[in-house]
């Protein structure tokens, strides 16, 4: 029977990455998932144990894709903990995916908000100019810098920047600060994040100040993926649908980004 | 000719006849707004229950191969008291409030918290097919829902559904029983109850296990109910289950149907759905030489 997207395709694990203590990146074999946009996500069924959407992250091999997972509750900790040779249900690709612009670009990721940052960077062509700015709390919580290096080998200009909070590696302070630091010195055609909500805030915030093309991908609890459960709603947008990715501008005029996610029960909770 | 989307479901007078079925992305006002501006005649909010809910775990919901959803959402909600805070502020939106409860109580107490909302209606889930001690398991006993529609009925004027579904007793008992209490509209039908098993993890998908079907697969099964019920009593009807097409909602108002309700169709179509509905019935009203709805419904009954 032909695929149908939304209901769990079954794929194995064929490889785990330990990318810090708390992270991990886990490669499987799927042409469809391989192909996704940056920004799309999947839901990820963890056999009983939880499903959870993840942002699809990129596999040096053809035909392969993979989700970079930090353990933090039940389920993710449940995926973290998934061994080569186990099985996950997918469903997916869902939600839209960054408006591409040429020229010099910043694209800027908070823990596994990197992940769309490096599906991002497959699509850069060689003569933009490309930022990478990887925020972290501390050393130990720094991923993707080497990946981001030789994803942009080919690119006569690009940097790729690390700050820590504590100054451990790299910059010191917040990312949010860098930004601000880097837009005050460059103008850039396109400035893209992912991150915690209030890292992706100060940034679109800063962006738009500016008049800069700025997008965000969000995160919400989601329960479907396809626009019918309404978990994952933002003012009057479905995170899941409508997004994942979302204009700067269209933001700036939503009264919870950034302020508030809803819970399980669907109720108002402050970041 | 003037042709009219407007409908009568008893005392319900809507614009539009099509609209969101309960459970459907039903938890922010600015939602409910969009989705009134895209077509939707009113929208039926999510089984609000007295305290909040959060549900089963995931997986909740996804399709079937073959067509169809089947969901275990685990009725979760933000609860009748936090939930009227969110809707206190409409003016413009019909909204019909859902509630969900095993008692009559449960339902008295929430009618008392959305006095100073603006309600179209009340609709009580007498048929979720997958929580327990309340919904199939409360609509299965018509005793238990004669007291349940009396209390409601002396709590509040505002017209009140009854959404019923397929569970172990006959359904045109419960129906019966809620007429016989003066209920003052029935919805059919609720998700059917159901299973998905994965063979390659031999494990059931959801994690409640049993959960619900909709979508195309039970619009069959609906329409039979919407037939038998109009057939039988003299009741508005609202028609739910698998709608998705203008087409559908036609041969709903044919078989009985004052208005209907949709919901897996936003996931295979998108918020669209509702325009576009609403546009193929009124082509087809001009084809047909029909002014409003009313001229349409039942018409299948016709000997």
């Amino acid at each position: 029977m032909q695929r149908d997207h939304n209901h769990p395709t079954i794929v194995t694990i064929e490889k785990v990455i330990d990318e810090t203590p708390t992270v991990r990146t886990l490669i499987f074999s799927d042409e469809i998932m391989s192909e996704a946009l940056p920004g799309q996500f999947a839901m990820v069924w963890i056999p009983g144990i939880n499903e959870l959407p993840m942002s699809i992250m990129i596999s040096k091999e053809p035909g392969k894709a993979a989700f970079t997972v930090r353990k933090h509750g039940p389920a993710s900790t449940g995926l973290f903990n998934m061994k080569v040779g186990e099985q996950i249900g997918i469903r997916g690709p869902y939600g839209n995916s960054f408006d591409l612009k040429e020229g010099k670009l910043l694209l800027v990721g908070g823990g596994t908000g990197l992940v769309p940052m490096m599906r991002l960077l497959t699509f850069v062509k060689p003569r933009d100019d490309v930022t990478v700015l990887i925020g972290a709390k501390t050393k130990d919580e720094v991923f993707f810098e080497d990946l981001a290096k030789s994803l942009l080998e080919e690119h006569h200009r690009h940097h790729v920047i690390v700050s820590t909070d504590d100054g451990s590696y790299g910059e010191k302070g917040f990312v949010t600060d860098m930004v601000e630091k880097l837009l005050s010195e460059t103008k850039f055609d396109g400035v893209y994040t992912c991150g915690p909500e209030i890292m992706m805030y100060k940034i679109v915030q800063s962006a738009n100040s500016r008049r800069l093309f700025v997008q965000a991908s969000l995160e919400r609890m989601m329960k479907c993926g396809v626009g019918i459960c309404g978990s994952c709603c933002v003012g009057t947008d479905l995170v899941c649908r409508d997004g994942t990715v979302f204009d700067g501008l269209h933001l700036s005029k939503n009264k919870e980004f950034g302020f508030f996610h809803r819970n399980k029960a669907g109720i108002l909770e402050h970041y | 000719m003037e042709l009219s989307l407007a409908t009568s479901i008893g005392q319900i007078h809507l614009d539009r006849p099509v609209m969101l079925a309960s459970g459907i992305l039903g938890i922010s006002l600015d939602v409910f707004k969009r989705l009134y501006l895209s077509g939707a005649g009113a929208v039926v909010t999510k089984s609000l229950s007295t305290e909040p809910w959060e549900g089963y775990p995931n997986p909740t919901i996804f399709s079937v191969k073959g067509g169809g959803w089947i969901n275990a959402i685990g009725l979760s909600n933000p609860g009748a008291p936090n939930f009227a805070k969110i809707i206190e502020p409409n003016k413009d939106v019909p909204i019909i409030v859902s509630m969900v409860g095993s008692i009559p109580q449960d339902f008295e107490t929430m009618i008392k918290q959305f006095e100073h909302c603006q309600v179209t209606a009340y609709e009580l889930n007498l048929s979720c097919p997958h929580v327990a001690k309340v919904g199939l398991e409360v609509g299965d006993d018509p005793e238990l829902v004669k007291k349940i529609v009396s209390t409601v009925k002396n709590s509040t004027h505002i017209p009140v559904i009854a959404k019923v579904g397929l569970g172990t007793s006959n359904y045109l008992d419960t129906v019966g029983a809620a007429i016989d209490s003066g209920i003052d509209a029935i919805t059919a039908i609720n998700t059917v109850r159901a299973m998905a098993i994965d063979a390659e993890t031999q494990r059931p998908i959801l994690s409640n296990r049993y959960g619900g079907l909709s979508g195309t697969p039970i619009k069959p099964i609906a329409l039979r109910c919407v037939y038998e019920i109009s057939s039988k009593y003299d009741v508005p009807i609202i028609g739910c289950g698998g709608i998705s097409t203008w087409e559908d909602a036609i041969e709903f108002f044919l078989a009985g149907a004052s208005a209907i309700q949709l919901g897996s169709a936003i996931g295979d179509n998108w918020i669209s759905v509702f325009h576009e509905i609403n546009k193929g019935i009124l082509q087809y009203m001009k084809r047909k030489n029909y002014s409003n709805i009313k001229e349409m419904i039942g018409l299948a009954k016709r000997s």
